[in-house]
């Protein structure tokens, strides 16, 4: 009895909560509202055989109760009632999957005129790639990313020179034009997940995959990522705007191409063993301490080729190329007056320790001061952009990494047991090399960000301000 | 096994053979069943923490992201595989396989004493996970590549390794297990069980074990790639790709193949777990309504059917996963054409009750709760199973909601089921009546109040596996209240459990005695000469199958049940007599 009861309770509870439920569909953004409607017909169907099913047993609990004096019917089959319960399921059936298999041949076909841009997935942000004036995509491969070819497109595909490059999380798509999403991953599954749009995608790293839509609002849509891609995986937040085509074409003009981002880069002509170098400078966490400005943790290197330095000792050295060697293999070696004997032995091979001489010999002794230029964007703006917020909050909330909040001046417990003071230093030191010294009570999972020194020069004086 | 002087090789001696090392199938059942609830208790309690973060974020200090997803991992992994599919196949399999076809034991005793301490090193293997530096693996319970085994992931040293490592050996104690289970029921069937007459618990047991056995070489073969992957540095889910921004030196494997292979044995995982879910609930419903099966044989077809059709299934799992969406319309067709034959079994378990005589007696009543959670689970899989409904569902808590209904608390509920109703027979006592009420009661209406309106959190747009949700402007603030209303109620149904943990050892010792049958059944398991049946079932002679296991309030008999050992006074006089005539040897 009592379970009859809660049966037809549970029905017409579940009833009444689907209609007065909050909790609906977020309103559409896309062309696919088919898919709602295929959505919609499948819940029909599915909810009369939930409601008749639960009645059905409900009535047969309370029609045939236990009785002493009486038998239950012996009936072991009813061929006719069997064939009509399958023939009647076999149309239900068909009702939902054959209007769902056509949207589905929609889904799967991308109209002629949809353009193509590319979404990048990494732990834990996003990047965009245009295919600029040629409307086709370079070329691009894991072996090809570096600090200055954060994307990884072939330097020599002629189809990659004019692309456009938004690294800062945002992708913006102009109105009403059908729009091909080819994904791709650099590191593990990502899934690129718009829930205004309807249509979600794994992003699979080794391959390509897509998605298209046409956006039908103006407006900003949060992107999240759908495939669990590790512990900052609830915080890989990224925006989608939607703007005119004529704001959308404005804004293209104001973006730069992989060859400028790439000359810009490149401006300082470096040997390719000096370009390497670099790339393992930065790497390795040596941009951490040292730079080419007067200012730096540990001896500039600026003109720091050919230079005679004082020892602490009082002695004097030659800076030359067995010196640097010693200095990067054994740092304790000999110390320059005014310096910490604080760096850390440096777990690189011959061919690697060449490259960063010849980084330090290029790069130092060219007068290019101004090619550093200062950062366009202030340190609020690049810590988001470049996805530091994912994982550390700005208002005291524990995240995946310590938040910022007061952190600036703090002494902190490290996994190490040693305790350390939060200084420009060790912040510096964190941002190039962010498993070195990690806090006590925090996984040692941040992936090097993609940024030069004035960039987290200006994202510690932001830490500083909270 | 009709030789009857044969049998005696594994009589038990001592204490430790009788209880420990033991070869017979109903102790060896009992340790499987004990393993499994007491490991199940461990992923209650992670599902009670997982629900403190959710419904009530960064009140709980402890829980950080990395445990969190610890928790999400282990919860998954030790429910689906080392509670449920140990429990119905090692504990129920073992159990009922041998009495209720008649026979003495398992084929394979000794092989079968084997399964279940594999089972049990398997156990120890994934707990020691919990120990070790890093903890255990965070990956999800599908443990994809890349990210299962790189750093960016919790567990990624250790864990991930011990967990792979005790699926292999879990995988060598079901192989093992499975062998037994198949062998049994294929030829060591007493004189007249013909297949067609064997209770429907059997034949869910059986195909589910079939599944089992070619399921869970993928399986094996996948957690030994990515162990390869992990530790020697192979590459066969591992494209050239970056981790912490170095690149790492794997190249040319593929992460989507991990996919295929985990679910070519997910999916079928599902029917290994609900097969005899299936079974166990059509004997439930037939014995307490006093009725027999409706629709046997298309019953026994349908289980036959869903068995061979769950191995073409398994991509619907991967709609989004960036394989060639050409196969979209492949699987979603086979995936609603499995539909057909398990909306056949719901009918006939209606149809069962229909003109009944309902006994609401308490295995009774999860049997019901079974049918009416199963119908949401099974209807929602309409939705995720229609290759574009799916899109905008995929990876959300509609599919946490779908899932945990169909083959979380469905499955689970028929475990409580088939306890209720087999205690009696494994203990010679009763279960409690009052604590069995009130367990179903607070465990049927609370996860109906947990999983019903997380439906619509998915509907939303809200996505799985999340630590927080802050700071989503999508996400109202309601749906925040909805979810600590959900953790208020999951940690309400995991406190239940503790009134059926008590049950089951109170009434071991107070429990009213049961005596041989006492819900008044006809397969043969109810008609050992004692109860708890002793080493060898039977006593001197094998029981002789007369009848189907449904004769059931058969006209023209004052009792309303024959059991299947009766030989009547006359032919049954059912309709349909083909397979159910005479004694075939």
């Amino acid at each position: 009895m009592g379970i009859a009861i809660a049966l037809v309770l549970i029905v017409i509870g579940s009833i009444v909560f689907h209609f007065i439920s909050p909790w609906v569909m977020t309103p559409i953004a896309s062309n696919w509202g088919s898919i709602d409607d295929t959505m919609l017909i499948t819940l029909i169907i599915t909810g009369i055989v939930f409601i008749a099913i639960n009645f059905f047993i409900a009535f047969a609990v309370i029609k045939y109760r236990h009785d002493k004096n009486r038998k239950a019917k012996y009936e072991p089959e009813n061929k006719k009632l069997e064939v009509w319960l399958t023939v009647i399921t076999s149309i239900g059936i068909i009702a939902m999957l054959a209007p769902g298999l056509v949207v589905y041949s929609d889904v799967v076909t991308v109209p002629d005129d949809a353009i193509t841009v590319e979404v990048v997935g990494q732990q834990w942000s996003w990047s965009f790639r245009y295919p600029g004036e040629d409307q086709q995509l370079g070329k691009s491969a894991i072996e090809y990313i570096s600090i200055d070819n954060p994307f990884g497109v072939d330097p020599l595909d002629p189809a990659g020179q004019d692309d456009i490059l938004v690294l800062n999380n945002r992708l913006i798509l102009p109105l009403d034009q059908p729009v091909r999403l080819l994904m791709r991953s650099k590191d593990v599954l990502h899934d690129f997940y718009v829930p205004q749009f309807r249509v979600k995608m794994d992003m699979v790293p080794g391959t390509m995959s897509y998605i298209w839509l046409t956006p039908t609002k103006i407006g900003e849509f949060e992107i999240l990522c759908a495939e669990f891609c590790g512990v900052g995986h609830f915080n890989m937040r990224g925006h989608v705007e939607v703007k005119s085509p004529a704001d959308y074409a404005q804004w293209l003009t104001t973006q730069s191409t992989f060859v400028e981002t790439l000359s810009k880069n490149r401006s300082e002509t470096l040997s390719v063993s000096a370009q390497s170098g670099k790339e393992l400078a930065q790497i390795s966490g040596c941009l951490g301490c040292h730079n080419f400005n007067d200012a730096s943790i540990g001896p500039s290197w600026k003109n720091l080729y050919g230079k005679t330095q004082t020892m602490v000792d009082g002695t004097q050295v030659i800076v030359d190329d067995a010196y640097l060697k010693e200095s990067i293999i054994n740092p304790m070696a000999k110390i320059v007056k005014g310096y910490a004997p604080i760096m850390p032995v440096m777990s690189l091979d011959d061919l690697q320790t060449t490259a960063i001489i010849d980084y330090i010999k290029e790069k130092g002794s060219s007068d290019s001061d101004s090619t550093e230029s200062q950062p366009l964007l202030s340190g609020q703006e690049l810590a988001i952009s470049k996805g530091c917020t994912a994982c550390h909050s700005i208002d005291g909330t524990k995240l995946l990494g310590p938040s910022w909040q007061n952190l600036y001046g703090s002494t902190r417990n490290l996994t190490s047991g040693q305790q350390i003071k939060v200084d420009d230093s060790y912040l510096m030191e964190s941002i190039f090399q962010p498993n070195a010294n990690v806090v006590a009570g925090y996984p040692p999972v941040m992936p090097p960000p993609i940024i030069n020194q004035q960039e987290a020069q200006a994202i510690i004086e932001f830490i500083k301000t909270l | 096994m009709n030789d009857e002087v044969e049998h005696d090789m594994h009589e038990p001696g001592s204490f430790w053979t009788k209880y420990v090392w033991s070869q017979d199938h109903k102790v060896i059942a009992i340790q499987y069943s004990v393993i499994a609830i007491l490991v199940g208790l461990v992923a209650l309690v992670l599902s009670g923490l997982m629900r403190l973060q959710l419904g009530f974020p960064g009140s709980f200090d402890f829980i950080d992201p990395s445990a969190y997803y610890q928790f999400v991992t282990m919860h998954g992994m030790i429910m689906v595989i080392y509670l449920l599919t140990a429990i119905f196949l090692g504990g129920f399999g073992n159990y009922l396989i041998p009495l209720m076809v008649g026979a003495r034991d398992m084929v394979f005793p000794f092989v079968n004493m084997l399964s279940v301490w594999f089972y049990l090193l398997a156990v120890i293997i994934l707990m020691a996970s919990f120990f070790v530096p890093g903890g255990p693996s965070g990956a999800g319970w599908t443990l994809y590549p890349p990210q299962a085994i790189l750093p960016g992931t919790p567990g990624s040293d250790w864990g991930i390794i011990l967990m792979l490592v005790s699926l292999a050996v879990f995988i060598i104690a079901a192989t093992m297990g499975g062998l037994n289970y198949v062998t049994t029921v294929l030829q060591a069937r007493t004189r007249g069980m013909t297949l067609m007459r064997m209770p429907l618990t059997i034949w869910g047991i059986f195909m589910a074990t079939i599944l089992a056995l070619l399921a869970f070489p993928a399986l094996f073969v996948s957690a030994v790639m990515m162990l390869f992957d992990k530790t020697l540095g192979t590459s066969f889910f591992m494209p050239a790709i970056l981790s912490m921004g170095q690149q790492l030196d794997h190249e040319g494997g593929s992460p989507v193949l991990f996919q295929h292979l985990f679910w070519f044995f997910g999916h079928p995982e599902v029917y290994i777990v609900a097969l005899p879910a299936f079974g166990i609930v059509s004997d439930l419903i037939s014995t307490h309504a006093r009725k027999n099966i409706f629709g046997y044989r298309m019953m026994v077809w349908a289980i036959v059917g869903i068995g061979v059709l769950s191995f073409v299934v398994w991509a619907h799992h991967m709609y989004i996963s960036g394989m060639n969406p050409m196969f979209g319309y492949f699987f979603a067709t086979t995936t609603l054409i499995i539909a057909v034959p398990t909306a056949i079994k719901v009918y006939n378990w209606v149809l069962t009750i229909w003109h009944g005589n309902i006994r609401l007696n308490v295995p009774m009543l999860f049997a019901l709760g079974f049918v009416s959670t199963f119908t949401i689970g099974g209807l929602t899989g309409l939705f995720l199973g229609n290759v574009v409904v799916d899109l905008p569902l995929s990876d959300t808590y509609f599919v946490v909601a779908h899932f945990h209904m169909v083959m979380g608390v469905s499955p689970i509920l028929v475990v409580f089921g088939g306890i209720y109703h087999w205690y009696p027979k494994m203990t010679g006592k009763m279960l409690d009546d009052t604590m069995g009420k009130l367990h179903f009661w607070g465990t049927f209406l609370g996860t109906y109040a947990i999983y019903f309106p997380m439906h619509y959190l998915g509907v939303l747009g809200v996505p799985r596996r999340y630590f927080a949700y802050e700071n989503y402007d999508f996400i109202p603030d309601s749906a925040k209240d909805l979810n600590a209303m959900i953790s208020v109620m999951a940690i309400f149904v995991g406190v239940i459990q503790l009134i059926f943990i008590f049950n089951l050892i109170w009434s071991l010792f107070k429990g009213k005695p049961a005596g041989d049958n006492p819900w008044q059944a006809t397969s043969l398991e109810w008609q050992t000469e004692t109860t708890p049946p002793g080493h060898g079932n039977w006593g001197p002679h094998l029981p002789i199958c007369y009848r189907w296991a449904y004769d059931y309030s058969v006209p023209g008999y004052e009792q309303d049940f024959l059991p299947q050992n009766d030989p009547g006074k006359e032919q049954p006089v059912n309709a349909d007599t083909n397979q159910l005539k005479g004694v075939e040897a």
